[in-house]
């Protein structure tokens, strides 16, 4: 890479002279010019390129990866917050979190809140978004009503829902009082507090996913449901059989962002609770991951570990992205089979119908290796 | 579907998606009945109601309804709130931060993402294929876990505390390089570029007179998202710059303050929700339709 970008500095001197050369050119050296003009030209043709992506690499080399890099060397030193770089101690630092109640109760945490949002909200998201697939009156109202929550920041979500969820005068509660329910421990007890966070990152994102898949939905041709309905289909199975195989790729892409997003929560659960001591509940009942490593790193001093912590995530992350991705593949593989079965096993669609989920099919294929 | 609300393309995929020539027929585009306009408006108040119920927390005064259910419109005491956030907090300064801090983010990453997209998009290079898989290939990299060494290096600088200190992590992001590029690959056409060189244009004076005005509807996209992100971030400017706090660092710290009522806190968090508000309130067709168009982020 860094061969590549290297040429920038020469040519810019370069084109520097050649506005020199232009200015000047008027009179005296008008036989030399074309050449050097060409020589120039050839010249600011080549190396232009690399000189209009030398910013983005040189920035994000310095302060994307490096640092990524780097909390590697840190995670295999003793190092400490004041003190700097100790000893060279190994993966010590590895093998003492991999034995820490508290990793695996962060790892625990982050993974209950990551599937109590994202699985909800994948429903949730979907429902919404074959609602508005529909030839609706005031469409873009309805859909920026969806999207409101969106430009609520996690910083004022949470607070906003951290004072709802109120143990002792919290709006939730009173109304669980109300009606004659125990009120809910929703920052001391495990499940609850998941919950409770949960429901901020739900409420915040559902909408906006929701406006994703509706677009994918958008982009399932139209023919398909015609001749769908033609043959008798209802709204249900529409939506089974040609909307929801339709929209797989986007639904692929949805759960990759929100599994990135998902396993990195902190503003919530650093925020969800401010007279605990303890980052993320009295007895850490909702420190996830990144939050432990805050504390790790910020709180206790020990920058060793927090890195090692950090790369743990980073290849946890690596591998559920992987995981989705090889998982939404074999999917997408054995579809051909299912739509083949669904045809046998349905009596109604005649020779038309076949056709139709052969292409719907082909379709779909050709969609799912677009990107 | 109509085109009005409908994005500008910016992949080959979506100019399919826009079919403006769709057929009515037998019942696929009747208008949908009660029910579904029910729903929306029960999904809709979903969305609305903490708003609303953190505004009319925020507006009355400190106890007023423990242990009944919440009133329904707002109190009156909302200014004076307003005056007790502004007092434990300084939040004028702190809007400052967030307005240069995310303006300064979202220059330079609409510049950079420009320049290296239409690179990418357009011009002929060596290198050029295994960059781009570079490319594609950081998107789905955490940077967030480089927070230490990158706060080590803030440190080492003396730049701690500093909105520069803010900004550097974030002022490329190689999801902006791979959305240029995929919107400018398919909407300026090679003969432009070449007509442009043939009558003598320098690469640069090609690129801002035939790149720049073809990409315009694809850099306010990305900026707007660019600047939501910039402006709701919270764990770096927390870290790294507590002492001179963006808004929304300096709103957390109005929860964490002592004495401080919870009507308090909610009349600062609605005060801190106006800006982005007045946002969707002007940009919100354009948030619409930019998310569905693929400009996301996770």
């Amino acid at each position: 890479m860094t061969s590549t970008i290297s040429p920038p500095s020469g040519p810019r001197q370069e084109r520097g002279a050649r506005r020199d050369e232009k200015a000047g050119a008027s009179g005296h050296e008008t036989r030399s010019r074309p050449s050097l003009r060409a020589k120039l030209g050839a010249l600011d043709v080549k190396v232009s390129p690399y000189l209009y992506i030398a910013p983005f690499f040189i920035l994000f080399a310095l302060v994307g990866l490096f640092p990524l890099v780097y909390t590697f060397i840190v995670s295999i030193n003793d190092w400490d917050l004041l003190s700097g770089a100790g000893d060279w101690v190994g993966m010590e630092n590895y093998v003492a979190e991999l034995n820490d109640p508290y990793f695996w109760n962060s790892l625990f945490n982050t993974f209950s809140i990551f599937l109590l949002s994202a699985i909800p909200q994948l429903i949730a998201a979907t429902f919404i978004a074959a609602i508005l697939d529909q030839n609706l009156r005031a469409k873009t109202f309805w859909r920026m009503g969806i999207l409101l929550p969106y430009v609520v920041t996690p910083v004022a979500v949470t607070l906003i829902f951290s004072s709802a969820f109120d143990e002792k005068y919290g709006l939730i509660n009173n109304f669980l009082q109300m009606l004659n329910f125990d009120a809910v421990g929703w920052k001391s007890e495990v499940l609850p507090s998941h919950i409770a966070i949960a429901s901020m990152v739900n409420w915040r994102w559902t909408g906006y996913n929701a406006l994703i898949l509706l677009a994918a939905m958008q982009a399932v041709p139209r023919e398909l449901h015609e001749s769908a309905a033609l043959d008798g289909a209802g709204a249900f199975r529409r939506f089974f059989s040609i909307t929801l195989p339709g929209i797989r790729p986007s639904m692929i892409f949805v759960i990759i962002t929100a599994t990135v997003g998902g396993l990195q929560i902190f503003t919530e659960p650093k925020l969800f609770n401010p007279s605990s001591s303890t980052l993320g509940g009295p007895n850490r009942e909702y420190q996830t991951t990144v939050l432990y490593l805050w504390d790790l790193a910020f709180n206790r001093g020990d920058f060793g570990k927090a890195s090692a912590v950090a790369w743990l995530l980073f290849l946890i992350i690596v591998l559920v992205g992987v995981l989705n991705f090889l998982i939404s593949r074999s999917i997408a593989s054995t579809n051909g089979d299912r739509s083949g079965k669904l045809n046998r096993s349905d009596r109604r669609a005649a020779r038309k119908s076949a056709q139709q989920n052969a292409q719907g099919s082909a379709q779909e294929n050709s969609k799912e290796h677009r990107p | 579907m109509s085109l009005k609300t409908a994005p500008r393309p910016a992949r080959g995929n979506v100019a399919a998606r826009i079919k403006p020539g769709r057929k009515r027929s037998f019942g696929l585009d009747r208008r949908p009945g009660f029910l579904t306009y029910g729903l929306l408006f029960a999904f809709f108040l979903g969305g609305a109601y903490p708003l609303w119920w953190s505004f009319v927390t925020g507006s009355s005064s400190g106890g007023a309804f423990e242990g009944a259910l919440p009133p329904i419109f707002p109190g009156e005491a909302f200014l004076s709130n307003v005056s007790e956030v502004f007092m434990t907090i300084d939040f004028w300064s702190a809007l400052a931060n967030s307005v240069i801090v995310s303006s300064i983010i979202t220059i330079s990453v609409v510049g950079f993402s420009t320049l290296a997209g239409y690179s990418f998009a357009k011009l002929r290079f060596r290198g050029k294929q295994g960059l781009m898989v570079f490319v594609v290939a950081t998107l789905a990299v955490p940077t967030q876990l480089g927070i230490i060494p990158l706060f080590m290096m803030m440190k080492q600088f003396g730049w701690t505390g500093s909105l520069g200190a803010i900004m550097v992590p974030t002022l490329v992001t190689a999801f902006g390089v791979f959305f240029m590029r995929q919107y400018l690959v398919d909407v300026i056409p090679d003969e432009l570029i070449e007509a442009a060189r043939v009558d003598g244009a320098s690469m640069i004076q090609t690129f801002w007179h035939v790149g720049v005005p073809a990409a315009r509807p694809a850099m306010a996209i990305l900026g707007l998202f660019t600047f939501m992100t910039a402006w709701t971030d919270y764990l770096w400017p927390l870290l790294v710059a507590p002492q001179n706090p963006t808004l929304q660092v300096a709103l957390s710290q109005l929860q964490s303050a002592k004495y401080v009522d919870h009507t308090i806190v909610m009349a600062g968090a609605v005060m801190a929700t106006i800006p982005l508000l007045l946002l969707f309130v002007l940009a919100g067709k354009q948030l619409v339709s930019g998310i569905m168009a693929g400009a996301v982020k996770g």
